[in-house]
């Protein structure tokens, strides 16, 4: 009976543990291989990029200066991941709406068919405003490269479901042009911890 | 003792749970999620102004003879869902046979629309023996 009641006990102690995770922020790393110069440890940036969003307006490193950003790889005819990765990008932004500090990027990876009139009718209809949410295009090349540089993959792919092969990762850069975070943009769950991180981010500053 | 009945009614109220949450349509819950969800997500909530919700909607309550086609055929034009209008085309769900989709449907209903509203694998066949050629156009009213 006295096992019996120490059993009890600690399914119970056990069960307000797991609802209960410890609080509190620690440093998130710089994610990326790192070289080593001498004494000089250099972590990946994100490199230069200039592309047009839904308004018509240039986006580049600039349009990020002190703020950190989430970025995601997308296409508007997508019938595979791309609606639930949109969901939890709009949750994101939902959550962070009174923080201006964080701004979200979604690139397309069909840029024969999501001409900048349907990014803008695709944006609107998320009811979303342009200057927290850039949804650009661009030279093809230039974005299949720099998802590598985003820990994703965008190609074209015969094979694949509407003809392109991407990841559905989202991606967490700070203000340094560093990535620092990513998740399962398809797995509510996995987004839970991100935007944790992405606060840390934000509380880091 | 008390203890040991204590855990036995626990265990008991959790079967009893996990068992009562599951959909009275096991197929068509997996039809649904592995043909469906990527778009009308899990909970049928859909994505705000872009792919309308099945969960609460108005439409399959109150049009049901239309989803067969619309699921066969694939939708294009503007539609009308609990007030909002969603425009974007739906491609068509290739690959479920007619007993199949009877189950995906009965399972929508049952989850979210009527639960009076069910589809036997006969009448599917009738309905999609007489879907208009091409996508489906809905007339909603209230719509301009």
């Amino acid at each position: 009976m006295r096992n019996l009641n120490v059993l009890f006990m600690l399914l119970l102690l056990s069960m307000f543990a797991a609802c209960h995770p410890p609080e509190g922020c620690q440093i998130l790393p710089i994610l990326g291989n790192r070289d080593i110069q001498g004494t000089d440890t250099i972590y990946p940036v994100i490199p230069t990029f200039e592309f047009v969003d839904q308004d018509s307006q240039i986006v580049t490193n600039q349009t990020f200066a002190n703020k950190v950003y989430v970025v995601d790889f997308f296409f508007i005819s997508c019938p595979t991941i791309c609606p639930k990765v949109k969901k939890q990008m709009l949750r994101v932004y939902k959550r962070f709406e009174q923080e201006p500090r964080l701004v979200l990027l979604s690139h397309t990876i069909d840029v024969r068919h999501d001409t900048i009139p349907r990014l803008k009718s695709y944006s609107d209809k998320l009811n979303v405003k342009t200057d927290r949410w850039h949804f650009v295009t661009g030279p093809e090349e230039d974005i299949y490269q720099i998802a590598g540089n985003y820990f994703s993959v965008a190609q074209k792919d015969p094979n694949s479901p509407g003809g392109f092969d991407h990841s559905g990762r989202l991606i967490l850069i700070d203000e340094k042009r560093y990535v620092r975070s990513f998740c399962d943009g398809t797995d509510p769950e996995s987004v839970d911890q991100f935007m944790k991180d992405i606060q840390c981010l934000l509380d880091e500053n | 003792m008390r203890i040991e009945g204590l855990l036995s009614f626990l265990l008991l109220t959790g079967f009893g749970l996990i068992h009562g949450c599951q959909s009275p349509f096991a197929q068509g819950q997996e039809l649904y999620i592995s043909a469906c969800a990527n778009c009308h997500m899990d909970d049928g909530s859909g994505l705000e102004g872009l792919i309308p919700p099945l969960n609460g909607s108005n439409l399959i309550i109150s049009q049901p003879e239309l989803l067969p086609c619309i699921v066969r055929m694939g939708m294009e034009g503007p539609i009308l869902v609990n007030g909002v209008v969603y425009n974007q085309v739906m491609t068509p769900v290739s690959g479920l046979n007619d007993v199949e989709l009877a189950n995906v449907l009965n399972y929508i209903q049952y989850e979210w629309g009527d639960k009076n509203i069910f589809y036997s694998p006969t009448q599917i066949q009738r309905i999609v023996a007489n879907c208009n050629e091409g996508t489906v156009h809905i007339k909603t009213e209230g719509m301009e």
